[in-house]
């Protein structure tokens, strides 16, 4: 094996990933979509269906998104899932403690602080992230790691691992409400990815988070201040964490310190099948909805066939290196 | 003679296993101090059993990352390895050897498949392991349903009990199949990496793949050899935890992966590559393991447990990069 060709092969693969996996993924969506019409027939585009994929997929795809953000800068987001819980937990505690007795303006006001109030606890969970990581120099996997226990440790300490569960009716709606027949959580996610693409792709923030990815050294040497961009980043990361907690929470009716636990290595393989560079500088938004929904028709339709859940991860996982290895046999093929 | 100790000291006293020494020796000084019951043989040989797994793949996992790549896949194919191989057992008898062959049979296969997914495709390792994580356990619980196995064979669930002796009146120790098993491997990872060519061979790799092939070295296989070798690590360690346990699960392994990668990457491996060393993974997984028994033996609720050992780990690894990040300003001004 000579060097050479490896050189070439790798330059033609960072030249497919923008445009080349979006390609691919829609091609994938297209073949599935086909094959399980044929295999399920008119069932698999019932209405049901339809609106069970978008009821699931929001809790996911905002998950995924928070994790996106940290791959894009080269670093690693796995304090999500603790995150989400810890701000749900909070939420909930609020909830459940403040909004029985209430009445018309203090029950609204409740609902609203509540949700503040997790948002509140993301955004400091993404504070110390984004400290530890930028300013002190600690690997995001470390920092992130610690942060998991640190956020997995409150929650079980102050919740003893209970559950708390019973919301008010606009909570519950959240997760389960429709609105012209679109579930609200849907919603949620198309609220959360639109500003995020905007961000990535029009914004000065943006520009500086795929540069950081690409050569963090270079990015500084240019006179970026990277570290209140990862500052910045991973407080997004976390927000984004929050947003999922309210989905999570409303869905469930009920919030816990280890709800959702097994999501975390899952938004990796989306975010990658999405066509994002696990050492960042490259992936868009477009790409991880793509591989989303693709997770999901899967899903959705091992479901249908009565196929073990078991079977759709092992599934994914083929599917996600079928995917990761597309570039490599294009690459082959004029040669 | 004594100059070159000296040198030798001072630069043990500036790396990062230095300062993880001090912390652990601080740690049991006032754990010590705190509960009688912290410095006695009893709770070092119970600590050395239960944490056993976690060493025995922390130390395969030193040798990827080491080499410049990553695995997270090992508790999948460690959960296959144990439930294939304790049925097979189970079906058609066995003994210590064939257990353990089989076991290292199915782990080094399925890390020659990372391997081969990664050096010939093209596809970096945390992609590759991420899948196969989902693969192979998404298959085995498939086809075993998820059943636990609850009846091992009898030779197997006695294990072994080497040197026994007695320290109390009610108490005898001995080196057990888990110690034994640690042992081990702590000796032929730090034999590989220390006193073979084959472990300069993956340090030179690790830091610079490029350079590395262009001097001649074999990439694939000791990519091959490297994956092998975590899968290996993964067999052994899923059947000294089915002994420990008393059962197979084959639930109960996959998530614990984090836990893994906390114990190598305290012990300052780097995920870049090219750096770590075993004497630095031993001191993450003991730092891991004094601090989740010291709470323990505290005293303080197991609820908040996973808080005291997230704050340690956050503050260690923040002074040791803020210790590094002083230390090059420092030497950058001079």
């Amino acid at each position: 094996m000579s060097n050479a060709p490896a050189l070439s092969l790798r330059r033609r693969m960072v030249g497919l990933a923008g445009s080349g996996t979006v390609a691919t993924l829609t091609l994938l969506l297209v073949a599935l979509w086909v094959a399980f019409a044929i295999m399920i027939g008119d069932r698999f585009f019932s209405v049901n269906t339809l609106q069970s994929m978008a009821f699931q997929m929001p809790e996911l795809g905002i998950l995924s998104l928070a994790m996106m953000l940290a791959l894009l800068s080269g670093g690693l987001n796995l304090s999500i899932i603790a995150t989400a819980n810890l701000s749900g937990l909070t939420i909930a505690f609020l909830l459940t403690h403040y909004i029985p007795g209430s009445q018309g303006f203090a029950w609204v006001g409740i609902q609203v602080l509540a949700i503040a109030a997790g948002f509140a606890v993301a955004a400091l969970v993404g504070l110390l992230n984004g400290f530890v990581i930028a300013y002190l120099g600690v690997s995001p996997i470390l920092a992130t790691l610690g942060t998991m226990t640190l956020c997995k440790g409150v929650a079980i300490g102050l919740s003893r691992g209970n559950v708390i569960s019973g919301f008010p009716e606009p909570i519950v709606f959240i997760g389960n409400g429709t609105v012209f027949g679109v579930p609200f959580a849907l919603i949620v996610l198309a609220l959360c990815a639109l500003p995020v693409a905007l961000m990535l792709n029009a914004t000065p923030f943006g520009a500086k988070v795929y540069m950081i990815g690409s050569n963090e050294k270079a990015t500084r040497y240019s006179g970026v201040d990277t570290r209140a961009v990862l500052l910045k980043l991973y407080v997004l990361s976390s927000l984004l964490a929050g947003a999922a907690a309210v989905v999570m929470l409303a869905r469930f009716n009920s919030a816990n310190a280890a709800y959702g636990e097994s999501y975390l290595l899952v938004t990796i393989l989306a975010a990658v099948l999405g066509g994002i560079d696990p050492f960042g500088g490259f992936g868009k938004v477009g790409g991880l909805l793509l591989a989303l929904i693709i997770l999901q028709v899967i899903s959705s339709a091992f479901n249908l066939l009565n196929l073990s859940q078991f079977l759709t991860l092992a599934i994914w996982g083929g599917i996600l290196i079928a995917v990761a290895a597309v570039p490599h046999f294009a690459g082959k093929a004029p040669r | 003679m004594p100059e070159s100790a000296i040198a030798s000291f001072g630069r043990f006293r500036r790396s990062h296993e230095f300062w993880l020494l001090m912390v652990i020796l601080g740690l049991c000084a006032s754990l010590g101090f705190a509960n009688a019951q912290f410095l006695t043989m009893q709770n070092l040989f119970d600590l050395l059993t239960s944490y056993a797994f976690v060493g025995i793949l922390a130390l395969g996992l030193l040798v990827v990352l080491i080499a410049g790549g990553i695995d997270i896949s090992f508790t999948a194919t460690a959960s296959v390895a144990q439930y294939v191989t304790l049925s097979l057992a189970n079906a058609y008898g066995a003994n210590w050897i064939s257990v353990f062959a089989i076991a290292i049979g199915i782990g080094g296969a399925l890390g020659a498949l990372n391997a081969i997914f990664i050096q010939k495709l093209r596809i970096p390792s945390i992609i590759v392991s991420v899948a196969t994580l989902n693969i192979f356990y998404g298959l085995l619980i498939f086809f075993t349903g998820g059943k636990y196995i609850y009846s091992l064979p009898d030779w197997f669930a006695t294990g072994i009990f080497w040197f026994e002796f007695e320290w109390a009146k009610d108490s005898s120790y001995g080196v057990n199949l888990q110690i034994l098993a640690l042992a081990l491997a702590f000796l032929v990872t730090w034999l590989l990496l220390n006193r073979t060519n084959i472990g300069r061979q993956i340090y030179a790799m690790g830091g610079n793949a490029d350079a590395a092939q262009r001097l001649g070295f074999h990439i694939f296989g000791l990519n091959i050899l490297v994956y092998c070798y975590m899968g290996v690590m993964a067999g052994i360690a899923s059947l000294i935890q089915a002994q420990l346990a008393q059962s197979v699960a084959p639930t109960v392994l996959v998530g614990k992966e984090l836990d893994v990668v906390a114990a190598v990457v305290l012990g300052g491996a780097s995920l870049m590559g090219g750096v770590g060393t075993v004497l630095g993974t031993f001191l993450g997984l003991t730092l891991l393991a004094v601090l989740q028994n010291g709470i323990i033996l505290l005293g303080v609720s197991s609820y908040w447990s996973p808080f005291f050992v997230g704050l340690v780990i956050l503050i260690s690894v923040s002074a040791t990069a803020w210790s590094q990040r002083e230390r090059r300003t420092r030497s950058a001004r001079r």
